[in-house]
């Protein structure tokens, strides 16, 4: 249960976040689409879910020069797996000319040859590339069970691939990994990380949200887990992503790149028509509140 | 925001960021602007942290009267807030943050406090027919990093725009930088007194601005920006550090000229080109 009217409400009773100004757009330019089937994935990517497509780099022209009319600040490539898509590094160029980008991929297809064009096209740039990839647990044991057998290998010979280049990638872990939300947790995913190869690691841990796939895996939202207007504050509102971000997809622009599966989450066609107010009527609303997250690095 | 006193409209200025309680670079830095011809001084915040004895800093400014904007430092101190306000996630950089900030909570003066507190957090000042916005972090938060590989030409013409300026100054981040962007606007962050930038070298930063020569003949026009090297002597602050008991991490960046700690901050492109 993730929408609003599961939960019994009308749209009217949710607290409200407002836009503060786009400093963020995250484009889908693999869509749903993913060459892993993820078992907590929050919009249950895989080979075959076209449901939001590949974009191409001709439709990501018009959303690119309304977001420098907009003075958007950073941009973020996801999916889905980027690289499954053929136009990512020209895509990646023309981002990185207007500014600092993150792609956000499962490390698979980042061999010797792609991190020599990636880091040919970071140092042409003006701004900063992150690299994020993501890790799910301590070894392939944990990996594998949720990400599919072998991968945890391929994923490490990826981000070695990155370091080797003189990128610092951002490895990214879920809650899925137990303990690694904690102190001791980080610290010894961060020893991890320092034995794979990376000699500056850095991380970043992400909620679980319990959508897609992951409501299968483990469960799906209670109807208590929604936000009210009386247990929310006004800087905890203007801390969260939808009140200065928005995402893209080929099916439109959505409040975030949590909920492009939710047709109330889809703003507009254009990024300007989608600055307004948005009522935080999702469970996944409730994670990312209470948890205090972003998906920003 | 704060209304722009006539007499603050100089033909050269210096813009001191993050002082971090180093006094002696901050006094070389002061003797170094006025040797170069600086009508007035501004410091753009953060006085304490990071150094010894941060009741110093405070006095200094005032003797010379350098006008001073909040940082997130004299918010939290002037407010006996828990932390620093600088958002760490990551364990270490949490635990020396909150090594910094205890022994500056600890060590200033009441009375620097209440100084603290009274502080604007903007200012704006005219120079050369230019309307110039000083701020601690950026103009919209005190405590948003502005570094150079994350701040956007299309980003900072929004800002200017959105603040009705035509430069802001800032700091925060403790890396120096300037943009001219297409509309004739400047951002600049004016980077820091209190430690090195990163690069291997123990000396400081701060920006000079001046107004160009041309001004009353042909109007307002981008004003000339210069990133000032001051060579302070760091080994003196490094043997006070210690005395203080500060960490040694502190005293080897103060030493080398590299960061060593709170680097989770760091966008990937400045973080690349330091040592860890």
């Amino acid at each position: 249960m993730n929408g609003p009217q599961e939960a019994g409400r009308s749209c009217d009773a949710w607290p409200k976040v407002e836009m503060t100004g786009l400093d963020t757009v995250w484009f889908y330019v693999a869509g749903t689409l993913c060459n892993l089937r993820c078992t907590h994935c929050f919009i249950s990517c895989s080979p075959d879910n076209r449901s939001h497509g590949m974009m191409t780099l001709q439709e990501m022209h018009p959303y690119l020069d309304e977001a420098a009319r907009l003075g958007v600040r950073e941009y973020y490539l996801t999916g889905g797996e980027p690289f499954l898509n053929r136009e990512i590094l020209p895509i990646l160029e023309a981002t990185l000319r207007q500014g600092p980008a993150t792609v956000l991929t499962n490390g698979l297809f980042l061999d010797q040859l792609t991190c020599r064009k990636l880091r040919a096209i970071a140092d042409a740039s003006d701004y900063s590339l992150d690299i994020r990839v993501s890790l799910d647990g301590w070894g392939p044991e944990d990996h594998d069970r949720i990400r599919g057998a072998g991968t945890f290998h391929r994923a490490v010979k990826g981000i070695r691939a990155l370091a080797e280049h003189r990128f610092l990638p951002i490895v990214t872990v879920t809650e899925a990994a137990e303990g690694v939300g904690g102190i001791d947790g980080r610290t010894r995913f961060l020893e991890l990380l320092l034995s794979v190869g990376l000699s500056r690691p850095r991380i970043k841990i992400l909620p679980l949200w319990r959508i897609g796939a992951e409501a299968g895996r483990a469960r799906g939202y209670e109807s208590w887990e929604r936000l009210s207007s009386d247990a929310t504050t006004p800087e905890g509102l203007a801390a969260l992503q939808c009140s200065s971000g928005r995402a893209v997809t080929t099916r439109g622009v959505y409040v975030c790149p949590i909920l492009i599966d939710e047709p109330g989450a889809r703003l507009g066609a254009r990024l300007e028509e989608t600055l307004r107010p948005f009522g935080l009527s999702y469970g996944a609303c409730h994670t990312c509140y209470v948890s205090g997250v972003t998906c920003r690095t | 925001m704060s209304s722009i006193p006539a007499a603050l409209s100089p033909r050269r200025a210096a813009f001191f960021g993050g002082v971090y309680s180093n006094s002696h670079a901050l006094e070389e830095a002061i003797r170094d602007a006025r040797r170069r011809g600086a009508e007035a001084l501004f410091c753009l915040g953060d006085l304490g942290g990071f150094g010894p004895h941060p009741g110093r800093v405070p006095a200094i400014l005032r003797e010379h009267r350098v006008t001073v904007v909040q940082g997130n430092y004299e918010d939290s101190v002037g407010h006996d807030r828990p932390d620093c306000q600088c958002g760490y996630t990551d364990p270490r950089d949490n635990r020396f943050a909150q090594i910094a900030y205890d022994y500056t909570l600890a060590n200033t003066p009441a009375s620097c406090k209440s100084w603290y507190r009274s502080l604007v957090r903007t200012l704006r000042i005219e120079m050369g027919g230019r309307r110039l916005l000083l701020c601690h972090g950026s103009p919209r938060r005190q405590n948003e990093f502005l570094w150079r590989s994350t701040s956007p030409v299309p980003f900072l013409e929004r800002l200017l725009r959105d603040y009705e300026a035509d430069v802001i100054l800032c700091t925060h981040t403790g890396l120096h930088w300037g943009r001219t962007l297409p509309s004739g606007g400047q951002v600049i962050n004016v980077g820091a007194l209190g430690r090195p930038a990163n690069d291997g070298r123990t000396n400081v930063w701060y920006a000079l601005l001046s107004v160009g020569a041309a001004y009353e003949a042909a109007g307002p026009a981008p004003l000339a920006v210069e990133f000032v090297p001051v060579a302070y002597d760091h080994e003196r602050l490094a043997r006070e550090m210690r005395r203080e008991m500060l960490p040694e991490e502190f005293v080897e960046t103060i030493l080398t000229g590299w960061w060593t700690t709170c680097l989770e901050i760091l966008p990937a492109r400045e973080r690349e080109a330091g040592r860890f």
